[in-house]
């Protein structure tokens, strides 16, 4: 059991996590103050939350390369929406939001399911068509922060017991995705499908409409993080989160979600967002030549690649293998 | 009786002066990319103006409806077809509007080229609205102005390969010495990305404890570093400047993240066209090293590429912003 623990992937990230900090602490002294690390885990709750919804795709042996399109397009229109009716409240806007981006997610899982097109494919067209889309919305035209409504632009930034409601989001849809994954049916699909497609078929399980399902919750979570992303910058236009959809992939491999499908925990997910999250609001303050900083988060994710790439190997237990050794 | 029949026919003759005089005003055409745009619409205005300063000047403000080179060579055409004295134009494409605008130049058509300029081969002249040294010096004069005392500014630029911010940078260094007591600490890139702007701006807030403003020459950063300054409670302490559009700066001038920023007044760009148009029609020669006249503006002084500067960027501050912030 102790074995098992330290050896866990998850516990081995955390480490390496509190390694990092402290090897930025050595440079910059003020990174570990408690409200430098708040202000980092706020940043980085747009993508841990994206993180979440891209592990339960990848957990199918699916992935969603649409998920930063999405969020520019919720993000335009619900921006679009609070500059030409501003009496329209937020937690309406937020249900906007999530529904827009359920749609577009669902359009992937559609796509996959019914026309068995390679996910990879499906969300590679869908990208380019939902930035397309911000565009063809928008007119090429910004909204900015004095078009947007005060109300609009104040909610993630209010506070709750010392944390913005951005950061709560982060958690509370954290412990939604667990009860999700560990409780429900729909969760131990999830896994089934991506570990054994076949034989999950014959344990009764509609392997299509399981990844539609994981492509929706992952359209869902999209289109609330463009919401949040647009009043948390307070412009919204066409490029917004271009390229975020490779860091969010790069999240769930880090945190251990296996590409191949079947194998990953929200809390790998969770952590492998915060690794990033902790470098990218490090290297601002640690003064590396901007050069050097792309090759820096790549090399991080490589790493943690070859490590999960070397895990593989004592993964699972072998039953029968076993039981034929103790016989023979 | 007779005095009555006097003042009649003084009266006649002199409608008919006007007349003829109307029949001999000077005609030039300002074609822009595209009509329904607010910069070129102000552009027009600042035509008007010129053409009421000069006197006897028509002023034919036109474009196609969609920016596209095609619609402007046949909006040529027809000017041509109309025998207009003078042609200035922002060009959707530097090279395809040559054949048609030197068709124009041997029936005798005087051609310039402002805003967006047209090959060599296809305009007499070219008008910037600005140059790279000009901007350069701005950008810090735009910081140094409110720190009477000194103090240290940081640049937030957009990507560190990207050639005009380069430039404006190079730039600046030169003129440095010349604003004693302003201390630039660091440049850091933002890649145009609004949240790597947001990061880099918060990054810069922490490491430079005494930092007092931040110039960003790009419109992602400036937008970007203002919600950043805005966010870290840090208004009035940090002033945002740089260069940004007054439509995206307007809020962030409300709430006094930015005191001031700069481009280029459209305005003053249309009003130079069309004197600039007006002095070749009156015989004015251009080519390298020519000095023209532009009003109210100065003059012109050609280059070895028959170009320009009309002159420094023009400032933005809480005094101008609501007369622009709608039109571009």
């Amino acid at each position: 059991m102790i074995k098992r623990l330290l050896t866990s992937r998850e516990l081995i990230l955390a480490v390496a996590i509190l390694a990092l900090i402290a090897l930025i602490a050595l440079k910059f002294p003020a990174f570990i103050e408690t409200s430098n690390l708040l202000d980092a885990f706020n940043d980085t709750s747009p993508l841990i939350i994206l993180a979440l919804g891209q592990m339960v795709v990848i957990l199918t042996r699916c992935i969603d390369l649409s998920v930063a399109a999405n969020l520019a397009l919720t993000g335009m229109i619900v921006a679009m929406i609070n500059t030409q009716f501003p009496a329209v409240p937020v937690p309406l806007l937020i249900i906007v939001a999530i529904i827009a981006g359920s749609l577009m997610g669902a359009l992937n899982g559609l796509l996959t399911w019914k026309l068995d097109i390679p996910p990879i494919v499906v969300t590679l067209g869908t990208m380019t068509i939902f930035r397309g889309l911000v565009f063809v919305l928008s007119e090429g035209q910004w909204i900015n922060a004095h078009e947007m409504s005060a109300s609009f632009k104040a909610f993630p930034r209010n506070e709750f017991l010392n944390l913005p409601v951005l950061s709560w989001f982060a958690i509370i849809i954290a412990l939604l995705v667990i009860v999700m994954v560990s409780r429900t049916s729909l969760g131990r699909a999830f896994y089934a499908v991506g570990g054994n497609p076949n034989a999950a078929v014959y344990a009764g399980i509609d392997v299509g409409r399981t990844q539609f399902l994981a492509f929706t919750i992952s359209g869902a979570l999209a289109g609330l993080t463009g919401y949040l992303w647009v009043s948390r910058y307070a412009v919204a236009y066409v490029d917004i989160a271009g390229g975020f959809e490779l860091d969010v992939v790069a999240a769930c491999v880090i945190g251990g979600i296996s590409i191949a499908g079947g194998v990953g925990t929200v809390a790998g997910a969770f952590l492998g967002a915060i690794f990033l999250g902790v470098i990218k609001n490090a290297l601002p303050v640690i003064g590396i030549s901007p050069f050097a900083q792309l090759a820096i988060s790549g090399a991080a994710i490589i790493i943690a690649v070859a490590f999960n790439a070397s895990y593989r190997n004592t993964k699972g237990r072998l039953i029968l293998k076993h039981d034929e050794a103790v016989n023979g | 009786m007779k005095i009555l029949f006097k003042l009649c026919t003084a009266a006649l003759v002199s409608v008919a002066i006007a007349g003829t005089a109307q029949a001999q005003d000077k005609r030039i055409a300002l074609v822009v990319k595209a009509l329904g745009i607010g910069f070129f619409e102000a552009a027009a205005k600042g035509g008007e103006e010129a053409a009421a300063e000069i006197g006897g000047v028509e002023v034919i403000y036109t474009g196609p409806t969609d920016t596209t080179a095609e619609g402007q060579i046949e909006v040529i055409n027809s000017l041509i077809a109309q025998k207009v004295d003078a042609i200035a134009v922002s060009a959707n494409d530097q090279d395809a509007l040559v054949p048609t605008l030197k068709k124009a130049m041997q029936r005798g058509i005087k051609v310039i080229s402002w805003d967006s300029g047209v090959a060599p081969d296809g305009r007499m002249l070219h008008l910037n609205p600005s140059s790279n040294a000009l901007i350069g010096n701005m950008i810090i004069k735009l910081a140094a102005d409110h720190l009477p005392d000194g103090g240290d500014v940081a640049v937030l630029s957009a990507s560190a390969t990207a050639t005009n911010q380069n430039i404006w940078i190079e730039e600046m260094g030169k003129v440095q010495d010349q604003y004693k007591g302003i201390n630039v600490v660091a440049t850091v890139y933002g890649d145009d990305l609004a949240d790597k702007s947001y990061r880099e701006a918060e990054g810069l807030m922490k490491t430079h404890a005494d930092l007092k403003a931040i110039i960003a020459p790009s419109t992602v950063a400036i937008v970007a570093a203002s919600q950043a300054v805005s966010d870290a409670g840090k208004t009035g302490e940090i002033n945002v400047t740089g260069l940004g559009l007054p439509s995206e700066m307007a809020g962030h001038i409300e709430s006094g993240a930015s005191k001031s920023f700069a481009i280029w007044n459209p305005i003053d760009l249309g009003y130079s066209a069309v004197m600039l148009a007006n002095s070749l029609i009156d015989g004015a020669e251009a080519g390298p090293g020519a000095e023209l006249d532009m009003g109210r503006m100065g003059t012109l002084t050609l280059d070895d590429n028959s170009e320009g500067a009309m002159s420094d960027p023009f400032v933005y501050d809480e005094s101008n912003i609501d007369d622009f912030k709608d039109i571009f």
